[in-house]
């Protein structure tokens, strides 16, 4: 074991194949303590987090402050929606005004692509990015490949079909980068319109037949239609884009093997995936919620080693 | 036998088969049948010297049935950020709860005493043991920064902190023996 090879994680195309190996590992042993009757560790006492998030968030926010507390950390939580950002303060003066207060580490989430970047740039703590805008995701994707590795028990040469708006999400862009580090086939599957072009040039294969993709993959990661992204209309109405391209336990049934269903969150049940599909046994989606916390204390604990 | 320079031989492996059984009837005067006790080996090294003792108390003294977990200290440690190395964990494993039983943790070696108390606040989150005990196969005399002193020790050695005692099992490392490695 070693250390990771990176001062932040603003996203997965800046980390290697070491650093993801290393990141699983640590948290394989994190999920061993969230398991016991007491789920905490002092390993972080002395270490501060500031959760900064401009952008609406449920299950990332949760889980990071999770984390955080699991680790023993102290934690402070900021949203933009009741803040002096309101007021015009500009990012680089919201954040130093909080490092002030001598925090040691903030996780961002943040509308506009790049953001985590500019601010490692800028201020001096450690930058964990939790979303930012239709770029990277990348405690997302990690979580992703882990809960894949631990279902079918690695991800190298496992074929992986991620179901949706690719256009509009950091998701996809996040995971494609992770499967294809550790070696695994990706395909992404849609409408044309919400297919960035040239998504080839990043190694995917595209269908655009859903029935096609799923006879393919031994995984599909179903995503949300990210309606408050979609400025005009790319598809006619929901209802079509449910019958093109939503997973029901019937279109399951007739595959001949059985596949991981994922889904990242929140789900629009009826749209890209029914309940029953969601519900079934073949859906690791609740798993896939329960390693974000393992993964994000994993993320946390090895960036904060760094932190002198 | 040939050793590298600046490395003596400390314990060799009768004198530790020796230990190893004298240590074993030790903890079966106080434990008895081992109903209400477990035994805890430190990861990473602790856990051969705690597997080593439940062989020889199940195949040479019947002992039915022992509990043996290992615990891993990591997350516990005092020294997170302190050196310019990442800390590494290893797997814990422990299976069943300690409410209420006699704890003996189980070290290879007893140096600052640090891990030892690293220990003692990590096996709470497993329950709130009624005794916790401490057997450890070689004892670094004069070493310790914390008050901690072990119930059972295999063999108390005055080494020099620049030294380094150094523990071999067969299962892992070919052989047994116990070195102790000079400047």
């Amino acid at each position: 074991m070693g250390e990771l090879s990176v001062q932040h994680l603003l996203g997965i195309k800046y980390l290697n194949k070491k650093d993801i190996q290393l990141i699983f590992e640590t948290a394989d042993h994190f999920k061993e303590v969230i398991n016991r009757s007491i789920k905490k560790v002092p390993s972080l006492r002395d270490i501060t987090i500031a959760n900064i998030f401009f952008e609406n968030s449920t299950r990332t926010k949760l889980s990071f402050e999770l984390a955080e507390k699991r680790l023993s950390a102290d934690v402070i939580n900021f949203s933009a929606s009741q803040s002096s950002v309101k007021k015009g303060e500009t990012l680089i003066d919201t954040v130093n005004n909080i490092l002030s207060m001598k925090v040691d580490m903030v996780v961002m989430r943040h509308p506009n692509p790049g953001a985590g970047i500019f601010l490692s740039k800028h201020v001096g703590a450690s930058i964990i990015n939790a979303g930012d805008g239709a770029h990277e995701h990348p405690t997302q994707a990690l979580l992703d490949s882990y809960s894949i590795r631990e279902k079918l028990g690695g991800v190298e040469g496992k074929n992986v079909v991620i179901v949706g708006d690719i256009l509009h999400s950091r998701v996809a862009l996040s995971n494609i980068f992770a499967l294809k580090l550790q070696g695994a086939n990706v395909k992404v599957c849609g409408p044309k319109t919400l297919l960035p072009k040239h998504i080839e040039s990043l190694g995917v294969g595209v269908e655009t037949n859903l029935r096609k993709a799923l006879d393919w993959c031994d995984v599909a990661n179903m995503l949300r239609i990210q309606n408050e992204r979609l400025d005009i209309s790319y598809f006619p109405t929901t209802r079509e884009y449910t019958q093109q391209f939503g997973v029901n336990k019937a279109l399951l049934d007739s595959l001949d093997k059985e596949i991981v269903i994922m889904h990242p969150g929140p789900i629009n049940r009826g749209v890209e995936i029914t309940s029953d599909v969601a519900d079934s046994k073949q859906s690791i989606i609740l798993g896939q919620v329960e390693n974000g916390v393992a993964i994000r204390m994993a993320v946390i604990y090895l960036l904060a080693s760094k932190i002198k | 036998m040939l050793e590298p320079m600046g490395q003596k031989v400390l314990l060799s492996s009768k004198e530790i088969h020796i230990i190893l059984h004298r240590l074993a009837c030790q903890l079966l005067e106080n434990h008895l049948d081992f109903k209400d006790t477990v035994l805890i080996g430190l990861q990473p090294r602790g856990t051969f010297v705690a597997q080593r003792l439940k062989k020889i108390l199940k195949e040479e003294y019947r002992v039915k049935h022992i509990d043996v977990g290992f615990l891993d200290i990591t997350f516990y440690r005092d020294d997170f950020r302190r050196g310019d190395k990442t800390l590494s964990a290893t797997q814990t494993k422990i299976d069943f709860l300690v409410e209420d039983k006699k704890v003996v943790l189980i070290d290879d070696v007893l140096y600052t005493g640090r891990s030892i108390r690293a220990a003692l606040t990590a096996i709470q989150s497993f329950g709130r043991p009624s005794e916790i005990e401490l057997l450890t196969l070689i004892d670094r005399r004069f070493s310790r920064h914390l008050p901690i002193q072990p119930n059972y020790r295999g063999r108390q050695v005055d080494a020099i902190n620049d030294e380094k005692v150094k523990v071999m099992w067969e299962e892992n490392d070919g052989k047994d023996v116990i070195y102790l490695i000079g400047r």
